[in-house]
């Protein structure tokens, strides 16, 4: 298992700490057990919530008991969603109608519409407690036929999960860019795929969803101790929800186990809470089980492709494509329908496509609710385009690599604009696809290929090339809901210098892993010329820091841009006050003969002429009589970055909707066994370039981490519904997520092309764009050739899919169509 | 039915000696270990990330042995002396395999750390030297989503040489 990185020719090498693989000051207390995780947290006489879900995917809810519950000793009390529906309002429903018409409470009201759907809250003294109780509910309930294929969701006769939207369409919008019609009048060939699938999962954080809620009457203020990763999206949902303003709303979070976007929809739950730590005079926890996340969070968008076309010159051209997009949206808007707007970041995905038509149509079901999952929309689309891309090359007898380098958008085309009026920054995917393929040798791959044959296995080479769109726009959402009054995008931090020196940097971001205590110390240390040891970044979120704006939050690869210019700009403006004062107090020396180094403010032709940080600090908090009038120095610092945005063109649904656009190429070699399906990943390599690092080491655990990621999610990993919505993979037996036997070698390569658009050179990256997904389904393709010839068409190809397809290839053959234009 | 709650809740006495502190607690009858050390402990460091036994974020060393303490009762480790990752540092200095985790960024939120770094522990006091793939059989119990584990699997290498 070796691990390489490709020392890329184009890095500049930088002076300081950026840019070093720094050890992460988040790492000791993790390592020791003194981690502060959302559970973790313990208040006096704390009761604990138990959610009692239905076992029905679609039902009318005829009565509620929670009579012999209440009578427990113990039990502290319970919230039903009849109680709900009269202490609150219906969520904020970011949809045009028929979406905008749903009305969606933090439990269920009258119906249920999924199985594991939360209908009474109990609480008690201890889980068990609260756990036993909770079968002591009474619920009557009334069956309805479930509605759990997308594809049915609009037929006629198709049950209705939301009566007041009027039928399960939740929304819909065409989106056109270039002249479809007349790419199609010059292609030489047309490649048509019926039907494509992508599948349900999710990235399944370690740790659960969960909070405890403490409520100060006298205030009327609630302190949210909680993991979700997007505090400033509760908060517009919950205030209003709750018809309170937002100021009575306090996030804290400080350690959080993984979130993946899966913990950005949990606004539902900590309404619950809230309402509980009222009603009860006392501190609630909740921790979701296991089995709850895996019924009723965040699963990832499912969605169908249906009548693809492809226009194709004949040296292998791609000129357009047109499909329709049929998004699953589950039983509830909870983020939705923004999926169907944030996949158009990367309309045509890495390739010159000019002439583009995609319809999109998000429907209602019978299954938990879908929210944003690593890579959220743009996945889908990417693996959408990487299929067409080969599925073209293997219906036209073309070579996958030269069709990606003939398409690609060149090094010298950047920055590039797309039909849809998007700015890829900067890239060179060519040299990133040769890089992924020599580190897995690719050139002997056909004696490979020979060599497994004679051991009775067939070989098979996919690639995935993918775009992590980062730094949205938020005013893409106007093109799903013109009246919405989002756009642009920010982030805030702090940083002030204490009475004893002490740099002290607070940031709006809700990290779960990605190590922004370290990067954030190394952007300061840089300016203020000082350790990063020195540097002490305030772990997790508190909006009594003040440091955050709407958009706060940890999610959709935006850190390295959003969360780090904000450290920058008021780094920037603390050095700038540091010099400010040392003019003062070294003997009016001018600003210009001044730098920070060694932790003190000196002067640059005479270093021993020094004012440490610590006098700086003392002066301004503590000693400050007899300082000008007009020393305007707080050393206390606060910055709000704004990336620079316009709202998008409305009518043609054209404009930048996301600031940088990081790429990953990915190759996947397999070996199948023809006899059984089976098969594994015998090599793998990942390239990837998010501009500027500047922590490589983070970079590259992100760039594993996705990749583990999707191997799981192309191999094993699916929120599997039966006929009547009951979710076949409630927990970690069912859902298989890959272990270390899982893992097949990996190696890693690197390119850095930085961005010009951003302060740092940096591109937000993490997400990864499910490179390893779109890799490995064009590696078991690949490998069926001249075995069949089947079509891979799903995103998940567990062994006994590879066995059907080895029998029956015609069956996806059906799926396609080439016909001479 | 409240009757049958009330039986369900009967608890005892237990003693258990953790990181080299005996506790002696009431303790309900049905409480997992794991709920036991993180709830009336208030050791917090061991973690839960499933409902199975699949995850291992719990995994403790229970005399000796390496249990996933997700799936035994706190009053069947009555008596017993049990290891968990508070107990791994020597005060303020991390153990040899705790630093090549932080040197080979062998975590990244940190949740399955605890159960990985005891697996790791039990697996190198066994074989001091293991090999990658008696590496990967001994965590296979243990599930990471952030890293891909090839960052763990460098990191126990490197603290077994």
């Amino acid at each position: 298992m070796s691990t390489t990185t490709v020392a890329p020719e184009r890095v500049e090498l930088q002076k300081g700490w950026a840019g070093q693989s720094v050890p992460r000051k988040e790492d000791k207390r993790l390592l020791q057990g003194e981690g502060l995780f959302v559970d973790d947290v313990k208040r006096h006489g704390m009761g604990y919530i138990h959610f009692v879900r239905s076992p029905y995917a679609h039902a009318h809810i005829t009565s509620i008991d929670v009579s012999k519950a209440e009578e427990i000793k113990g039990v502290y009390g319970t919230l039903t969603g009849e109680e709900v529906a009269s202490l609150t309002d219906p969520f904020f429903q970011l949809s045009t109608p028929p979406g905008a018409h749903i009305k969606d409470y933090a439990l269920a009201v009258g119906k249920v519409r999924y199985v594991g759907e939360a209908v009474v809250a109990v609480v008690a003294e201890t889980r068990e407690l609260a756990r036993d109780a909770s079968e002591l509910v009474e619920i009557e309930y009334e069956p309805l036929a479930p509605v759990v294929d997308a594809r049915r969701a609009r037929d006629a006769e198709t049950p209705v999960l939301h009566d007041d939207a009027g039928s399960n369409l939740m929304w819909e919008g065409v989106y056109e860019w270039g002249d479809v019609d007349a790419a199609f009048a010059e292609a030489d060939q047309v490649v048509k795929i019926s039907e494509l699938h992508f599948h349900r999962f999710n990235s399944t954080p370690l740790e659960t969803d969960g909070a405890v809620v403490e409520y100060n009457r006298g205030v009327g203020q609630w302190t949210i101790h909680c993991n979700n990763q997007f505090p400033g999206f509760a908060a517009i949902m919950m205030g209003p929800a709750m018809r309170v303003g937002l100021d009575k709303l306090r996030f804290v979070t400080q350690d959080i186990g993984g979130g993946f976007g899966n913990k950005i929809t949990s606004h539902p739950q900590l309404v619950a809470c809230c309402l509980l730590a009222r009603k009860l005079g006392r501190p609630v926890n909740w921790t979701e089980w296991r089995t709850d996340f895996h019924l009723s969070m965040s699963h990832g968008n499912e969605r169908w492709f249906h009548d693809t076309e492809v226009a194709v010159k004949s040296d292998g051209t791609l000129l357009g494509f047109r499909t329709k997009a049929l998004d699953d949206a589950g039983a509830w808007l909870r983020y939705e329908p923004l999926g169907g707007v944030i996949w158009a970041q990367v309309v045509p995905g890495m390739y010159r496509w000019k002439h583009v038509k995609l319809e999109f149509a998000q429907v209602a079901t019978n299954k938990a609710p879908v929210s944003p999952n690593r890579g959220y929309s743009r996945m889908q689309h990417l693996w959408f385009t990487e299929r067409v891309i080969d599925i073209v090359a293997h219906e036209l007898d073309l070579d996958p690599v030269e069709v990606r380098k003939r398409n690609y958008i060149r090094a010298d085309e950047m920055p590039y604009t797309t039909p849809n009026g998007c700015v890829y920054d900067s890239g060179d995917y060519a040299a990133m696809l040769d890089t992924a393929l020599g580190l897995i040798g690719y050139d002997a791959m056909e004696s490979r290929r020979s060599d497994a044959a004679a051991r009775g296995k067939f070989l098979g080479v996919g690639i995935g090339s993918t775009l992590d769109s980062g730094t949205n726009n938020f005013g893409q959402s106007r093109m799903i809901n013109p009246e919405l009054q989002f756009s642009g995008n920010n982030e805030v931090a702090t940083v002030k210098l204490d009475i004893f020196g002490e740099i002290v940097v607070t940031l709006g971001t809700t990290p779960q892993g990605q190590g922004h205590e370290t990067t954030a110390a190394q952007v300061v240390a840089d300016i203020l010329g000082c350790s990063v040891d020195d540097v002490h970044v305030r772990a997790g979120h508190d909006d009594y820091w003040n440091s955050h704006a709407g958009f706060s939050g940890t999610y959709a690869s935006q850190f390295a841009v959003t969360g780090l210019t904000a450290v920058k700009g008021a780094t920037e403006l603390l050095a700038a006050e540091i010099k400010k004062l040392g003019s003062v107090i070294l003997g009016g020396v001018p600003e210009e003969a001044l730098e920070l180094a060694e932790g003190t403010v000196r002067i640059k032709d005479n270093p021993e002429a020094a004012l440490p940080f610590m006098a700086c600090g003392a002066i301004i908090n503590a000693n400050n009589a007899g300082l000008p009038e007009d020393l305007d120095v707080t050393l206390n610092c606060r910055y709000v970055y704004r990336p620079p945005f316009e709202v998008p063109d409305l009518e043609r649904k054209y404009g930048n909707l996301t600031l940088t656009y990081a790429a990953q190429v990915h190759v996947a070699v397999v070996e199948i066994d023809p006899e059984t399906g089976y098969y594994e990943v015998v090599d793998y390599s990942a390239v990837d370039d998010c501009g500027k690092r500047i922590n490589p080491q983070i970079v590259e655990g992100q760039v594993m981490g996705a990749t583990a990621q999707a191997i799981g999610a192309a191999m094993h990993e699916v929120f599997e519904y039966d006929e009547d919505g009951n979710l076949l993979t409630p927990n970690f037996y069912d859902y298989h997520v890959p272990h270390t036997l899982d893992m097949p070698p990996l190696a890693t390569g690197a390119i850095e092309s930085p961005s010009p658009f951003t302060e740092l050179g940096t591109k937000g990256m993490g997400e990864g764009g499910g490179a390893g997904i779109h890799a490995i389904c064009a590696a078991v393709q690949d490998a069926l050739r001249g075995h069949g010839d089947a079509i891979v068409w799903d995103s998940c190809n567990p062994y006994h899919r590879v066995w059907e397809m080895l029998q029956h290839p015609e069956q996806t053959r059906d799926l396609v169509e080439v016909t001479n234009a | 039915m409240s009757d049958d709650t009330a039986t369900v809740s009967s608890s005892r006495a237990i003693t258990v000696t953790i990181n080299g502190t005996t506790y002696e607690r009431e303790v309900e009858a049905r409480k997992l270990l794991i709920h036991f050390v993180r709830d009336d402990l208030d050791l917090t460091g061991s973690h839960i990330g499933c409902d199975t036994g699949n995850c291992g974020a719990c995994s403790m060393i229970v005399d000796g042995t390496l249990v996933k303490s997700c799936m035994m009762l706190a009053v069947q480790a009555d008596g017993a002396t049990i290891e968990t990752v508070e107990g791994l540092a020597s005060g303020d200095e991390l153990s040899v395999l705790q630093q090549s985790f932080r040197e080979h960024h062998a975590l990244q939120c940190g949740y399955c750390t605890p159960g990985m770094l005891m697996s790791a522990t039990a697996l190198l006091r066994e074989n001091p030297s293991p090999s990658e793939a008696e590496i990967k059989k001994a965590l296979q119990g243990n599930i990471c989503r952030c890293t891909g584990y090839w960052n763990i699997i460098e990191a126990v290498k490197a603290a077994g040489k």
